[in-house]
């Protein structure tokens, strides 16, 4: 077995850390093996703003990180003298909360003498699928889906190649099921409750618009329009709002499952036929679904027909490493020590627009 | 006793303090030149500074809890708890304005006297201390009108001279770039760890709420 120092580079024993969101991760992993995914979230407090609450997260990572970083080691079983490296999410982000984990994680390196490596949060989402249904695939598509994110990507090499094929030119698609449940008074977060209601709704009795679907902003394979393979979901918002201001103003009950169907549809509709076309058309023949919002029943199920319809084999890790973790941060920073890809050191800045193109930040 | 201190609740600032009893000898210090640095700066100032004094392990730390701008407080903070959980040792709180208050008794103050800096938003950070620098209120974050009269020292005192002034707050001079510092921090620290005084725990003073106001969609209205 090959080995730099003391490091195992076939299984480096690695210690991931999430804070991007409002989620405090601390994941550790022995190469693709999950040993502990712990995580605090503050979510019961954003719930009452309907939405997250960046210095409300903040505050909260700051007192979860250390109980967290305690909790995973001692359920893995590992002392930090173990660890062979520490990954941390560097961005995309809420900046604030990424300085926490970013701060917490150069400490930790600092305290412990370990390699740090400062890592994207959604090649982190893409890197977790190693942990469940063993090496990824070629020819690898990635659709992520969260109240912060949704973009299609291409994967070529998770640790050096990965690509944006699309993305969202304003909401994130769990951040339109967030508003819409405010809309309705379903409360936060909106994912689950609309996904529940929409059950007891006709997802056909009202249509709403599927956003950058128009040929302008389509156009051809051969001729792709500006907005081929990219999202819009803040007109679909407007729209529900007016179409409940229509039930009000007719002083009608307003049809709260059908519209909770009715967008539902409108959003898993557009984000299934562009993942699925984005996928047909760079010839990628795999698809891996992540983020808070891929537990989506209906979007699991639809996205499941039309991959099976386009030949396209998709793989969805389980539910608790879709949303943010620091599993899945630490399956990542294993890749990167595997390969041999160089630390990061700790100088770095957060960067909570970094592209998936920088999978691990240079020092 | 090797003691490292850490303040941000202004630019990142961290000392390496040899204490002996009341002695407080300095073996290392930073502070950045610039105000919005804490988490690029911090852990490699502190590497260099563990590095040049032979690389042993602090066996106390104390930090600077505040008030300041919260994210930058908060890596100071995130740092001291993550480096004492690994280290093992203490972590010891003190309030920011405290180390500034100690380093304005070199002005002499003829009574009790403020030490406040920017807070931002049109206020100040502030708080009030007899003539031996011991702390007798606050810390407070308000507009400069609500400064109590007298002597105020640190950068807050400059940014609102006319109206403390009005109320009967007279800056110092000599004193109008005075922040928080990690020396200044730690020997307040050793101080009171030689003295038995107690300390704080590592708690922030944000002094403030977050902004967020709740949408009237989430008090029960339909739009």
């Amino acid at each position: 077995m090959p080995k730099i120092g003391s490091m195992s580079l076939s299984a480096p024993l690695v210690l991931g850390i999430e804070s991007s969101c409002d989620e405090t991760g601390v994941g550790i992993v022995r190469g693709t093996e999950l040993l502990v995914n712990a995580v605090a979230s503050s979510m019961e407090e954003h719930v009452r703003f309907g939405g997250v609450i960046p210095e409300i997260a903040s505050r909260a990572h700051l007192d979860a990180f250390v109980p967290t970083l305690s909790a995973a080691l001692e359920e893995a079983g590992v002392s930090l003298d173990d660890i062979d490296a520490i990954a941390v999410t560097s961005g995309p982000g809420l900046s604030g909360a990424l300085m926490v984990g970013v701060a917490s994680a150069k400490a930790l390196a600092l305290g412990t003498g370990k390699p740090l490596y400062a890592i994207n949060h959604l090649v982190a989402h893409v890197g977790v699928g190693i942990l469940e249904g063993g090496k990824l695939p070629e020819n690898l598509g990635a659709l992520l889906v969260s109240g912060g994110h949704t973009e299609i990507l291409q994967v070529n090499s998770l640790t050096d190649d990965v690509r944006l094929i699309g993305a969202t030119i304003d909401d994130a698609a769990g951040e339109a099921y967030d508003k819409v449940a405010r809309l309705l008074g379903l409360g936060y977060p909106g994912g689950p409750v609309i996904d529940a209601i929409a059950r007891d709704g006709d997802r056909k009795a009202i249509r709403f618009p599927r956003g950058l679907t128009m040929p302008k902003f389509i156009g051809t394979a051969e001729d792709p329009g500006k907005h081929r393979h990219d999202f819009s979901f803040s007109g679909l918002k407007t729209a529900v709002a007016r179409c409940v201001e229509q039930y009000q103003k007719r002083g009608e009950e307003v049809p709260v499952a059908d519209i909770a169907a009715g967008f539902q549809e409108a959003v898993v509709d557009v984000i299934t036929s562009k993942a699925v076309r984005a996928c047909t058309e760079h010839g990628l023949s795999n698809l891996l679904l992540g983020g808070g919002v891929a537990a989506n029943s209906r979007l699991r199920e639809l996205l499941a027909a039309r991959c099976a319809s386009a030949g396209i084999t998709l793989r969805v890790p389980p539910r608790e490493l879709c949303t943010d973790n620091g599993a899945m941060v630490a399956a990542l920073g294993a890749q990167l020590v595997a390969t041999g890809a160089a630390p990061t050191g700790l100088g770095f800045s957060t960067d909570p627009g970094q592209p998936v193109s920088m999978v691990s930040l240079v020092a | 006793m090797l003691l490292l201190a850490i303040d941000t609740s202004a630019n990142a600032s961290a000392a390496l303090l040899a204490v002996n009893g009341a002695d407080v000898e300095v073996l290392g210090s930073f502070t950045s030149d610039v105000g919005n640095d804490h988490s690029e700066v911090l852990a490699p100032a502190i590497e260099s500074m563990l590095e040049a004094a032979g690389g042993a392990k602090p066996e106390a730390i104390a930090v600077g809890v505040g008030p300041g701008p919260f994210t930058g407080l908060r890596v100071g903070l995130a740092t001291a708890r993550t480096l004492g959980f690994v280290w093992n040792v203490p972590v010891h709180g003190v309030m920011s304005l405290d180390a500034m208050a100690r380093q304005a008794l070199a002005g002499e103050p003829g009574g009790d006297f403020t030490v406040a800096i920017d807070a931002r938003r049109k206020e100040l950070y502030w708080a009030r201390y007899d003539k031996r620098g011991g702390l007798i209120d606050g810390p407070h974050v308000s507009v400069a009108e609500d400064v109590p009269p007298g002597e105020i020292y640190g950068a807050g005192a400059g940014l609102y001279a006319e109206r403390l002034a009005a109320v009967g707050a007279h800056p110092v001079r000599g004193f109008e770039d005075l922040h928080p510092d990690a020396v200044s921090l730690g020997t307040c620290a050793a101080r009171a760890l030689a003295d038995g005084a107690p300390l704080l725990g590592t708690d922030p003073l944000y002094l403030r709420d977050s902004d967020a106001k709740v949408p009237a969609v989430m008090k029960g209205k339909l739009l």
